[in-house]
């Protein structure tokens, strides 16, 4: 492995890791799309308060997971972001709307009413995640693009990459990439009512309600894993060879899994704890699922994304002009730049353990109806 | 190609309103969590509840703000990509490292202790909440630190070397990217503006308060700390405005000609100080440039080289080549028809590169690579039909200039106006005169604030990278038609969020001023 190839490998890495914190974050998203449900006014402010206290750090994750994507592995910022335009935007605006709907919605003032901004965080709760997890199906089901270096130099159109006219809507029409979309939706949905469980703490037929919530999104998820995963061992894939060619391989990421199988035992594990997460909080006196499921579904998403980028695995094919598709190595930046910010990522542990000690922190005591109720700052 | 125009115009376009809209929240965002800081200082300093009151009253206002700021920003990152994936490709490896790093290290920073500045009162000790409002006044600097090197480097590219196998450029000086003196006056320059745009806020809203002689103390107490913030940041935004016009002096003399409406150049330029442009002039012709002209005598070569019997070219100066040294000396240099034809050949000679490389003939490549290195420096102006091309906005940026600089001087008196009202002329706080000034000067600071920027974006077109690119080489293929529908979408959704964000400040400020702040824990 050449120095180049190891700090690829290596900023790869670090997007799987962002992709998961991003993954586990979206469990705010889920919480989001439960707020239209029958619920006590009581009920929806705790729920909105505990969720309040942690959208930056989703939109944060989002927002670190695109510059790191755009220092690391500029080709894939420009052609995905560039081509799928009405998909990226489409998620944009559903973090748009989040942002404000937060701070917004009980102010007086607000000008369009509690319920436009509880609509807004719903309809953002559920696209979000749906078209989030889409867009990382491409890294398996491929989209529609080229890539011609040589255009710079051309009068007409100098612009590298070219998508299809349908320029992101055309997720929509690909079943495999809404599977992991609802999939994701899913564990959003999950994750967020094991939140609740481990954060508020108010009468016992909230914590109950919240129980059943994620054992019924629990399930749901879990059906629709174990599909997507189906479809995604017995999907065919582009790999690069040797010679630079780029060809087709039937059942490319069991191939990935069984050839890197330390990938394959993390993938269990991760699975095994998400699963016990789901089952300890549906069927125990625990509050810590969370925890157990999050760090689960973390680990799937790393190992998603390690089959999807590494061995020479084009993690963006083009399904059109497949000798466009991305790797790693035509993708990437350069090894200057690669170097220097790795030297910036070994803030990453440091960036951490603040963002841990200050969850403890806040978290130690749960949400109570005293605090929405007295705290000067609300949502 | 008529499609390209479109696109280029409607993506331009729809980055200047999210910018604009994002830098409306920002600068109040980056100024308002100093001084609730400073606030919340004082308080854990003195333990006097006033100041407790006094912080979470200013705290309120910002947690609205810093959510529009939020929200607008997360477009404007994106847009990279959407909008200008060509650039996002060409300079990538450059300009996404900043990026990268403002995520990591400010946005982190910023998301994390903002939850324990508006959650944390009774979570954490006092000392804990005041460093955790501490921290977040310090990502917010630090984030505007890395996207204004971004920025800067744009403007003035460094650090970097043309990788022809790639056709993209390479960093391989990081130190230049963050050190050069254009990204160091941008950010001490945009960050201390956000300084007096905070500090002038506290003025006009404490202005409002005395007005209604309610929470007298409140506002008494906090024009104090905004006064000393604004007058502060406006000292430094005058010192780093002074380095800045130097640097474009150097690395965007077009930019500065066009500020000027300047055209034929001279040793001892004056500085218009009023005039109006005439809109008709164009490069080469003899019709006068500005109507109405007073000038200040040496004032533009002193702006620009701090010496008064220094040359400053102008656009037909700069067309035809003449140029300044940075020692401040004219030389004969390369014209703006000859940099068209150096970038033609840049590109023709990057394509023959291309073909040499893919058909393995080394000694043609070494020729090709020979070429490109000779005309590499003009490589954008290859993407330019005629030197006119390269003018910037001559009247938009002449009024963005003399706007700010006009506020920018008014708003130094007003500062000064309100540290001798809290301290040697109590009385002036209780003049209607007093109250009326500091409310009609919020809209002002927003006004200099936005100039600047319109200043420094008009100014530097058609650049996307100084000389290197041209906005219309750097956009996505998308059709115009998306981006025009994308930019309504955004200008309606800001536009109405810009509304929301409004009425609940105003609601929430006429709320204090008709109660008792001090005894109302709740508000």
């Amino acid at each position: 492995m050449t120095e180049l190839e190891m700090y690829q490998n290596y900023w790869w890495l670090l997007i799987a890791v962002l992709g998961a914190a991003l993954v586990f974050m979206l469990f705010v998203l889920g919480g989001q799309s439960m707020l239209l449900s029958r619920l006590s006014e009581q009920h929806r402010q705790l729920m909105v308060n505990s969720l309040g206290r942690k959208w930056e750090l989703t939109f944060t994750s989002l927002v670190v997971f695109g510059g790191a994507f755009f220092a690391s592995f500029p080709l894939f910022y420009s052609t995905s972001f560039g081509g799928a335009y009405w998909l990226w935007m489409s998620i944009l605006l559903c973090f748009v709307f989040q942002a404000v709907s937060y701070e917004f919605r009980r102010k007086r003032g607000n000008l369009y009413g509690r319920v436009s901004y509880d609509v807004l965080l719903f309809i953002g709760g559920i696209l979000g995640c749906v078209l989030l997890g889409a867009a990382v199906g491409m890294f398996f089901f491929g989209a529609p693009f080229e890539v011609t270096r040589g255009n710079l130099v051309e009068g007409t159109n100098p612009v590298i990459s070219q998508w299809a006219p349908t320029h992101g809507l055309e997720v929509i029409t690909c079943w495999q990439c809404l599977l992991l979309g609802f999939t994701v939706f899913f564990l959003a949905r999950t994750l967020a009512a094991m939140y609740f469980v481990n954060n508020i703490r108010t009468d016992e037929g909230f914590e109950r309600r919240m129980r059943r919530a994620c054992l019924g999104n629990g399930l749901v998820f879990a059906v629709l894993f174990v599909l997507f995963a189906v479809v995604l061992i017995l999907a065919p894939g582009y790999r690069c060879a040797a010679d630079g060619e780029v060809i087709q391989e039937a059942n490319l990421y069991l191939n990935n899994l069984i050839g890197m199988w330390w990938w394959g035992v993390i993938f269990l594990v991760g699975v095994v704890l998400a699963l016990y997460g789901i089952g300890v909080t549906a069927f125990t006196r625990t509050r810590a699922g969370i925890w157990f499921s999050g760090i689960g579904a973390a680990l799937v998403v790393i190992v998603l994304f390690a089959i999807a980028g590494y061995g020479s695995t084009c993690y963006l094919a083009s399904t059109t002009y497949p000798a466009s598709s991305l790797t790693l190595a035509n993708s990437s930046s350069s090894l200057f730049t690669l170097k220097t910010m790795s030297i910036v990522s070994l803030l990453v542990p440091f960036v951490l353990a603040y963002i841990v000690y200050v969850w403890r922190k806040m978290n130690a005591a749960p949400l109570t109806d005293s605090d929405v109720s007295k705290d000067s700052h609300q949502y | 190609m008529n499609d390209i125009l479109s696109t280029v115009e409607w993506s331009r376009a729809q980055f200047a309103l999210t910018a604009m809209y994002h830098w409306l929240f920002v600068p109040l965002t980056i100024g308002l969590s100093l001084i609730v800081a400073i606030m919340e200082s004082i308080y854990v300093r003195t333990g006097k509840q006033r100041w407790k009151s006094i912080t979470k009253f200013w705290m309120t206002l910002f947690g609205i703000n810093f959510a529009c700021g939020v929200a607008t920003g997360i477009i404007l990152e994106f847009e990279f990509g959407t909008n200008w994936s060509n650039y996002s490709w060409f300079v990538g490896d450059i300009f996404g490292a900043p990026l990268a790093i403002e995520g990591i290290v400010a946005f982190f920073m910023e998301a994390t202790f903002v939850a324990v500045m508006f959650f944390g009162w009774n979570k954490v000790s006092r000392r804990f909440h005041l460093a955790s409002t501490w921290l977040v006044a310090v990502g917010v600097s630090l984030s505007a630190l890395w996207i204004l090197v971004a920025n800067a480097w744009m403007q003035s590219p460094v650090g970097m070397k043309f990788d022809p196998e790639q056709m993209r450029n390479v960093m391989d000086n990081f130190w230049a990217l963050v050190l050069s003196p254009v990204a160091i006056n941008k950010f001490f320059h945009a960050v201390t503006s956000g300084w007096i745009l905070a500090g002038v806020f506290v003025i006009g809203v404490s202005s409002w308060l005395l007005w209604r002689k309610r929470n007298v103390e409140v506002a008494r107490d906090s024009i104090k700390v905004g006064a000393w913030v604004g007058l502060v940041g406006i000292l430094l935004t005058m010192y780093t405005g002074d380095g800045s016009a130097v640097q474009v002096a150097k690395v965007q003399p077009m930019k500065l000609a066009a500020m000027e409406g300047l055209y034929d150049g001279k040793i001892g330029q004056e500085l218009v100080g009023f005039g109006l442009v005439n809109t008709d002039k164009q490069p080469g012709d003899s019709l006068p440039a500005i109507h109405g002209e007073i000038s200040i005598p040496y004032g533009l070569s002193v702006l620009a080289n701090h010496d008064p019997n220094t040359f400053v070219p102008g656009i037909n100066d700069l067309i035809a080549g003449v140029a300044l040294t940075p020692q401040g000396d004219t030389i004969n240099t390369v014209s703006y028809a000859e940099r068209i034809a150096m970038g033609r050949q840049a590109r023709a000679a990057l394509a023959d590169f291309d073909a040499a490389r893919k058909g393995g003939d080394s000694i043609a490549m070494k020729e090709a690579l020979t070429r490109i290195d000779a005309n590499y420096e003009f490589f954008g102006y290859g993407f330019l039909d005629k030197p006119e091309d390269a003018v910037p906005n001559v009247p938009m940026t002449f009024y963005a200039f003399r706007i700010m600089v006009m506020i920018g001087t008014y708003l130094l008196l007003l500062a000064l106006v309100a540290i001798v009202a809290t301290r040697w002329r109590t009385s002036w706080l209780e003049k209607r005169w007093f109250h009326f000034v500091g409310i009609a000067s919020i809209p002002l600071v927003w006004i200099c604030s936005q100039a600047g920027w319109v200043l420094a974006e008009v100014g530097r077109q058609p650049w996307a990278i100084q000389n290197l690119m041209p906005t219309n080489a750097a956009i996505s293929s998308i059709p115009a038609s998306s981006v025009q529908f994308t930019f309504w979408l955004f200008a309606v959704l800001f536009t109405l969020m810009l509304a929301a964000e409004m009425s609940i400040m105003l609601r929430y400020i006429n709320r204090v001023s008709k109660t008792d702040m001090l005894n109302n824990p709740k508000l």
